[in-house]
């Protein structure tokens, strides 16, 4: 899997809170049974003034100059709650984010995150909107690079255009997970013995979890 | 050491410590659905992977498949067959256990698997589906994934997953009469924010909880994950037992006795230590709904549409001034003069045998408001087919309401049915998120009772308060 290590980009600010996965994906925008075709429909309630002709709306940041190669989220708190829909990280990844940086996110969006190589960086909301701010008014294509955060995973580090640095949070597995760009499930199949012998003493202890093959 | 419910659930599946509070678990079932069923299923075929434990794992068709009578693959959502069809051969290739769209069992999956007994007490369960968490209502470990997750399930059994923290929400006293487990998780929501939950694994206890019946507990744990819990409990009692006895998928004889006795074990020991606690007077709950599109913005029926300016909080101003907009709304209405254009009783949180008893018990002689448009979708075939024997069909219709085949329907836009733009629509699902309904639908989340108390007086309205509006 692809790995995560040091990352510059464009980072937009969306800073809303409790942003869930149908925003971010509406159902209707999840079209094949797949894992791709999914950027033209990210944040797209929010992103077309009028969802059929795909008019973009002007408003909305990742329409504004400049931020079409965003590649970093600034959001509020529960960032990714409600649905599951692994899609709402396939969108994001398949757009370009890399990163999104919120005081906390939804727990099985969390996950998804991890399990695509796309970094979830805790950051209290004060530090979130302190970056904002210093970025606010910077222009995304000035040659200054005025809207570019690095993020150093191996350091839990933000650096602003500033050099101001900001400490994030994330697990060791989950960094390790990202750093490596580990695969879980060949992880897990290193513990073969331990599941084969969980397996054994359980269908001792609790037979009626087994179910026969014929129902 | 005295353990919680949860901790003991969590040692009793512990395959390894991998280290940084994070354990491999041992998962007993799972259940998908043709929205993410079909893509973990054939991502693992195409991985060259087999499927671990293939007898425990079981598959459903409820969220895009259409509800209306006669039903067949093809949907209003354009793609919806492919979704159906690419499901149905992976299910079949995998050789795991379908309920296909014809399928006596099918229905939404978290009503299907305690009603089959394929959720137990004291399993572990998990689903491509952020509701699995109802599931914990009969006293299991059960929570949402994703599809990547699931696909990691499927092939080893097992699951990585960081150990949640523990919470308490203890429902002091008894529910005042006409209060139902619905408006608690509302009052519970609009009390302590939608992301009160802080991630943990919140068991429920008290009075209130005890003298629920096992349906109520599911509506209830249904919308921990509304209030941003990892997922929600209620320790297994007599009720519970007796609630899985003879369902098909559940142990028999001797094994059901030796399941019993395990069961029975199952609960928080006295001194257990909890990392947060809640408690709520269980009387100062009234029937709820909630008024924008956060599962926080919840009012009594009684009460009014507040007001963003005596809001302190900034950032929760902005929000309401938001909420408002979307939901085209003025501070200071009474919540009775709402006007409404649709009704809907459905979902995973209320669509069961005892939602639509209790929904049918008011409609009884009643008629629907001439602009309202009423649908109610039974949680399951097995759930139309009970109701359809005590004749509650013919109450929804003559109230009425039309009377579906069994799927999510409109609680989302998945199978591209929707009330339409701008439509103001009560609804006994579990999220009001903008467009959740269909691009621009507005849904004011309630029970099943206050659905159908509003959907015959056209405005919002509790099943208590007076029928007409501005009566007198």
């Amino acid at each position: 899997m692809r790995t995560f290590n040091r990352h510059t980009g464009v980072a937009a600010p969306i800073l809303r809170s409790n942003i869930d996965t149908d925003s971010i994906i509406p159902s209707v925008e999840m079209k094949t049974v797949g894992k791709k075709g999914l950027a033209d429909g990210l944040f797209a309630a929010w992103r077309y003034i009028d969802r059929e002709s795909r008019k973009p709306n002007p408003d909305f940041i990742l329409n504004k100059p400049g931020f079409a190669r965003t590649s970093i989220l600034l959001a509020g708190p529960n960032f990714g709650c409600g649905s599951s829909r692994e899609h709402a990280v396939w969108a994001l990844d398949e757009f370009g984010i890399r990163a999104v940086i919120a005081p906390s996110f939804g727990a099985i969006f969390h996950n998804n995150c991890i399990a695509n190589g796309l970094l979830p960086a805790k950051l209290p909301f004060k530090q979130v909107s302190a970056i904002a701010s210093e970025l606010e008014g910077n222009d995304p294509n000035g040659e200054d690079t005025g809207h570019e955060l690095t993020i150093d995973l191996e350091k839990r580090c933000i650096i602003t255009p500033t050099g101001a640095r900001y400490r994030f949070d994330i697990t060791a597995s989950d960094a390790e997970m990202l750093i490596r760009g580990l695969d879980p499930i060949s992880l897990t199949l290193q513990h073969q013995a331990a599941i084969e012998a969980f397996h054994l003493q359980d269908c001792q202890a609790r037979p009626w979890v087994y179910l026969p093959h014929e129902h | 050491m005295a353990q919680t419910l949860f901790e003991k659930l969590w040692n009793l599946h512990t395959v390894s410590d991998l280290g940084d509070g994070e354990f491999l678990l041992h998962i007993d079932r799972i259940f998908l659905h043709e929205r993410t069923g079909g893509i973990a299923l054939r991502n693992v075929a195409d991985r060259g992977l087999d499927i671990r434990y293939p007898s425990q794992v079981f598959c459903t068709m409820d969220h895009i498949v259409d509800t209306f009578p006669g039903r067949g693959d093809e949907t209003l959502m354009p793609s919806g067959r492919d979704f159906i069809e690419t499901t149905r051969a992976a299910a079949q290739a995998a050789g795991i256990q379908l309920f296909d769209i014809r399928h006596s069992r099918q229905g939404i999956v978290h009503v299907v698997s305690p009603e089959q007994g394929i959720a137990l007490p004291g399993l572990t369960l998990v689903c491509p589906d952020s509701h699995t968490c109802t599931l914990g209502g009969l006293g299991l470990l059960a929570w949402g994934i994703g599809s990547t997750e699931a696909e990691h399930a499927l092939v080893t059994g097992t699951l990585r997953v960081h150990k949640p923290k523990t919470m308490r929400v203890a429902f002091n006293g008894s529910l005042p009469a006409g209060v139902t487990a619905k408006d608690m998780a509302l009052h519970l929501i609009g009390k302590f924010s939608a992301s009160g939950g802080k991630r943990c694994a919140i068991e429920f206890t008290g009075q209130a909880i005890r003298e629920l019946s096992v349906e109520a507990r599911l509506t209830l744990c249904n919308m921990a994950v509304e209030f941003s819990a990892f997922t929600g409990l209620v320790a297994p009692d007599e009720k519970a037992i007796e609630y899985t006895r003879d369902r098909p998928f559940a142990p028999g004889g001797a094994e059901w006795d030796k399941a019993a006795r395990h069961w029975r074990s199952l609960h928080s020991d006295d001194d257990a230590v909890f990392d947060y606690e809640l408690a709520i007077d269980s009387a100062e709950i009234a029937p709820s709904v909630t008024w924008g599109p956060s599962p926080q913005q919840v009012v009594a029926v009684t009460g009014e549409v507040p007001d963003p300016e005596l809001e302190t909080d900034p950032a929760e101003r902005n929000s309401m001034i938001t909420a408002l907009d979307y939901m085209g709304l003025e501070p200071g209405t009474p919540i009775s003069d709402i006007r409404i254009d649709a009704a809907f009783i459905g979902s995973c949180t209320n669509s069961r045998l005892s939602d639509l008893r209790e929904a049918a018990r008011y409609l009884e002689g009643r008629k629907v408001a001439d602009w309202v448009k009423a649908v109610l979708v039974p949680g399951s075939t097995p759930v139309k087919r009970a109701a359809e024997a005590e004749g509650l069909h013919e109450i929804f219709q003559a109230a009425g309401f039309e009377w579906r085949e069994s799927g999510c329907s409109m609680c989302l836009y998945a199978g591209g049915e929707t009330f339409g733009p701008g439509k103001r629509v009560i609804s006994s699902t579990n999220r009001n998120f903008e467009g959740r309904q269909g691009p621009g639908t507005r849904t004011h989340l309630a029970s099943p009772v206050t659905v159908a108390a509003s959907a015959c007086a056209g405005y919002i309205r509790g099943a208590g308060m007076a029928h007409s509006r501005k009566a007198g």
